[in-house]
């Protein structure tokens, strides 16, 4: 398979150096197109990015009622096109990942692109360049599993919905679907249970 | 003499800081880069390898620059956002003088006169020494050499120090003590060859993000990693084996570490009987420290103390880091010296993939503490009190062994003296003193009291606010030199862009200085690769040996590692190759080291521990990140960090507004409630100045053989604010 984006949440460290570059290009300057969240900050300081997975069958193209949201050959989602895209929304309501974002001044749809002017010259994202702890690497499935302690996952299943996708997540056991749940406490991880035993 | 000239509120309006969030007419305008400059980051002391982008003659973005080795590309958000600094509106473009209604511009010549003139009068009135200079160690290898001459031929003070005196002096006293050197005993590419990495005091993915990729290099390969943090950071939270010590305890955990490593048999006697000294007494000195009795003490049970050193006596090869976190303290040498025992006592050190290292926190950490701007220290990390030393550098610069002064204050020291009305004149760059000391107010007022206070700054930071004059200084991409990283790896800063307005890059201003002091052919340097080349003559022969480091071999292998006594030397990136140390015996010398309590332990009345640090998005005393919008808006205002089970027994709620009280001062700021920390410890950063700023609350207790301030533990009491 060609080159693609792996999230490997288990390296990031909440840095937001993803976002600041991304925020860096002259296509959206100022916004970024990936996300960073911490996940339940008052229990732990996991932190995830969020960005485009780029589905095999993408719900926000699917969903557009202008047809705005092409998929390139390179099965690469790209942003609304602008003198199509009405502004109204729907992109954004039907992306399971929750990534498409409304500028709602420009009444536009944004999203990466997976760095089209980069990728075509054979250059990662710029995310996955800057990113210092190898929790966005841009390579192929081989190289993202090689050493690695988790492997690449690109399936996910939210409710009765599977959605395969271009890029895919790193995730530490051997499974071949993600169930996407909501509510769901994390476990703790070692480290969190050895500071709850801490003596004070 | 100064009182702030007009309401701090007014000095904002004019100088910030304000933030900066767009290059120059906004992303849409930035278009083709007129060229590229390969440098380095402005920032910590990892010294990433960045591309600038200029346009129009400024500094309109940044790119990886994937070549360079160290970080591959890879950069935090600091350096991502770095050029946000450049084309600032708060820049200071004029040379200022107080007047009784702020500051006003004045003409250079006039601004250079009367900084000599009045330097000059306070020393014949109060004596040579009633003049100082601090510094920092943001400065490249180049001015760092440049301010150590200028304040002791030119000014001819024995009080020339530098912030570093809050960063690499704890580390850097016990590695002079235990190896006969200072400086990172490994290159990085060994942390991705080891078996386990053991972290001390190190917010590594806050505040040497670079780093986190190394580590996760290593743990592909199998690699282990230990953390030790009183806070969960984000490295301590995929740990293998993490120990939340309690602040200030360090020396009885390592200890108890090195004790059942004893036990267990891992020492390397061959090793010990070769290569060093003094490990009887250190056996001997850690025999009260069997883990079941320290364990409440350093606050972790006995058993994973125990964990922590099977996994460092089953793992052949290991690397130990450590940085602030074990370093601000009253012994904070003391904790370095525990750390090193235990490295000495299993060999691990000198080996590919094992080693040592703490991690240097400011830009130029390394080199600026090599080359002469430390009260202890002359160029070439010679010792200012080494009669060899000193014959050396004197004859080099052309003057008497007699004139050369001897050692001075530390920057804490030149405070108080100012306080006290020792020391009048003051002449301070790359240095936030306001912010970055223990107790701000104290700072303040002795600031307040000096006669002559000169500053050299790009922004007003709050320290030159205080200032009697501001010399507009340049950024780091308007200046070419070099400077050392955390590997001690010299590496090349380049000019980007000229300095705008009349601003100048330092070390022209002081040469122009010296020779209004008098000192003008000493000083008559036309380029930084010139001050380079006589920085290189003198380290000549000196543990710190840049002799054969030249411009053209750094750009060649992108970086040359001291010492590299000559051209045809390779560097080193490795020391203590077969176990050879840097004293003239070639052996390590063990120090015996006993746990003592924080100057200002918890009790009563202040029954909370106060540790205090940095966050990724800011960097150090923020003059800097403060004016950078982007970076702010990661975090915009510190908090008060503190578990769910203080928070009940306080009754505060996340979010909720208390008043941290210590017995130097109180501080207002909302609480931030997470089970990530110790639940007897509060955590606060410190980049932000006045009713923000967490050096209200700290202790001016210094390490008394580094002098480096207890910044990781005091004693505060949290009260809620009466709705």
């Amino acid at each position: 398979m060609s080159r693609t984006l792996f999230v490997d949440p288990q390296r990031c460290i909440g840095c937001r150096a993803c976002e600041q570059a991304c925020s860096e290009c002259p296509g959206h300057g100022g916004v970024s197109m990936i996300h960073l969240d911490y996940l339940a900050r008052a229990a732990s300081v996991q932190t995830a990015p969020t960005v485009c997975m780029h589905c095999a069958d993408p719900a926000c193209a699917r969903v557009c009622p202008a047809d705005a949201i092409e998929v390139d050959d390179d099965g690469v989602v790209l942003s609304a096109a602008p003198e199509r895209c009405i502004g109204c929304g729907s992109c954004a309501l039907a992306c399971p990942f929750g990534v498409p974002k409304l500028d709602a001044a420009r009444a536009l749809m944004t999203k990466c692109d997976l760095c089209r002017d980069r990728t075509a010259v054979g250059r990662a994202p710029m995310c996955a360049t800057v990113c210092p702890s190898g929790a966005l690497f841009y390579g192929t499935p081989e190289e993202a599993e090689d050493g690695r302690r988790a492997r690449p996952l690109a399936r996910f299943r939210f409710g009765a919905e599977t959605v395969a996708t271009r890029n895919a997540l790193m995730v530490p056991a051997a499974v071949d679907t993600v169930a996407v749940r909501h509510g769901v406490e994390a476990p703790r991880s070692r480290a969190e249970r050895q500071l709850a035993e801490c003596l004070w | 003499m100064a009182t702030l000239p007009c309401p701090p509120g007014a000095l904002v309006d004019a100088y910030g800081p304000h933030p900066s969030r767009e290059p120059p007419g906004g992303f849409a305008a930035r278009g083709a880069a007129d060229r590229r400059v390969q440098s380095h980051c402005c920032f910590c002391g990892q010294q990433c390898g960045m591309t600038l982008v200029v346009k129009d003659e400024r500094v309109v973005g940044v790119e990886p620059w994937e070549e360079f080795p160290f970080n591959r590309g890879k950069l935090c958000p600091k350096g991502v956002k770095r050029y946000l600094q450049s084309n600032h509106p708060d820049r200071l473009l004029r040379p200022l003088l107080r007047t009784r209604r702020g500051f006003a511009p004045i003409p250079w010549d006039e601004a250079l006169d009367r900084t000599a003139e009045r330097f000059r009068r306070l020393q014949a009135r109060h004596g040579p020494d009633a003049v100082a200079v601090l510094s920092g160690a943001s400065l490249t290898n180049e001015r760092a050499y440049l301010v150590g001459k200028l304040a002791r031929v030119a000014l001819g003070t024995r009080h020339v120090d530098y912030n570093g005196r809050l960063c690499m002096v704890a580390a850097g006293a016990a590695n002079l003590k235990a190896f006969g050197i200072d400086r990172a005993a490994n290159p990085w590419a060994d942390l991705v060859a080891t078996d386990l990495i053991f972290v001390l005091g190190a917010n590594v993915s806050e505040c040497s993000p670079i780093t986190t990729d190394y580590i996760w290099r290593a743990r592909d390969r199998g690699a282990r990693l230990v953390v030790v943090d009183p806070r969960l950071t984000p490295i301590a939270r995929t740990a293998d084996l993490y120990l939340p010590v309690r602040p200030g305890r360090d020396v009885a955990l390592l200890n108890a570490i090195l004790h059942t490593v004893v036990r267990l048999g891992g020492v390397d006697q061959d090793f010990v009987a070769r290569h060093t000294t003094g490990f009887e007494a250190v056996r001997a000195a850690i025999a009260g420290y069997a883990p079941e009795a320290v364990e409440r003490l350093v606050g972790i049970p006995a058993r994973r103390i125990v964990e922590a050193a099977e996994l460092w006596t089953a793992a052949p090869r290991t690397m130990l880091l450590h940085a602030r976190g074990i370093e601000h303290h009253t012994k904070g040498v003391d904790n370095v010296l525990a750390c090193i025992n235990l490295v000495l006592a299993t060999g691990k050190i000198g080996k590919p993939g094992c080693g040592y290292a703490t991690i240097t926190g400011q830009g130029n950490g390394q080199g600026g503490r090599e080359h002469g701007q430390r009260c202890n220290q002359l160029p070439g990390a010679r010792d200012v009190e080494n009669p060899v030393h000193r014959a050396e550098v004197a004859a080099a610069w052309g003057i008497p062994e007699a004139a050369l002064p001897r050692k001075g204050y530390t920057a804490p020291q030149i405070v108080e003296a100012a306080h006290r009305g020792e020391i009048r004149g003051l002449l301070a760059l790359c240095f936030n003193p306001v912010v970055s000391l223990p107790d701000a107010r104290f700072t303040r007022e002795a600031l307040e009291r000096l006669d002559w206070f000169v500053a050299i700054d790009f922004f007003l930071s709050e320290t030159a606010r205080h200032a009697d004059l501001v010399l507009p200084g340049a950024l780091h991409e308007e200046d070419d030199g070099t400077v050392t990283t955390v590997e001690g790896r010299v590496v090349r800063v380049r000019q980007a862009v000229a300095p705008p307005g009349e601003a100048r890059r330092d070390w022209e201003i002081v040469c122009a200085l010296a020779e209004r002091l008098g000192h003008g052919p000493r000083f008559a340097f036309r380029t930084p690769r010139e001050i380079f080349d006589e920085l290189r003559a003198v380290s000549r022969g000196g543990t710190a040996d840049y002799a054969g480091i030249t411009y053209e071999r750094i750009e060649r292998s992108m970086g040359v590692f001291w010492p590299c006594p000559t051209e045809d030397h390779p560097g080193t990136p490795r020391l203590f190759e077969g176990g050879r140390f840097h004293h003239p015996d070639g052996r390590a010398r063990f120090h015996a080291v006993a746990y003592r309590p924080p100057a200002e332990d918890v009790d009563a009345e202040y029954p909370i521990i106060l540790t205090t640090g940095r966050v990724v998005s800011q960097f150090l005393s923020g003059t800097q990140t403060r004016r950078i919008g982007p970076l702010l808006d990661q975090y915009p205002a510190p908090r008060v960090e503190m578990h769910p089970a203080l928070a009940a027994r306080l009754g505060v709620a996340d979010g909720e507004t208390v008043r941290v009280v210590s017995r130097r001062g109180a501080l207002t700021l909302a609480a931030q409630v997470v089970a990530t920390i110790r639940p007897d410890t509060v955590f606060i950063p410190y980049h932000w100045p006045d009713g923000q700023s967490a050096n209200r609350l700290t202790i001016r207790a210094y390490d008394p053989v580094a002098g480096i301030p207890e910044l990781k533990v005091c004693a505060v009491r949290i009260e809620r604010i009466a709705p």
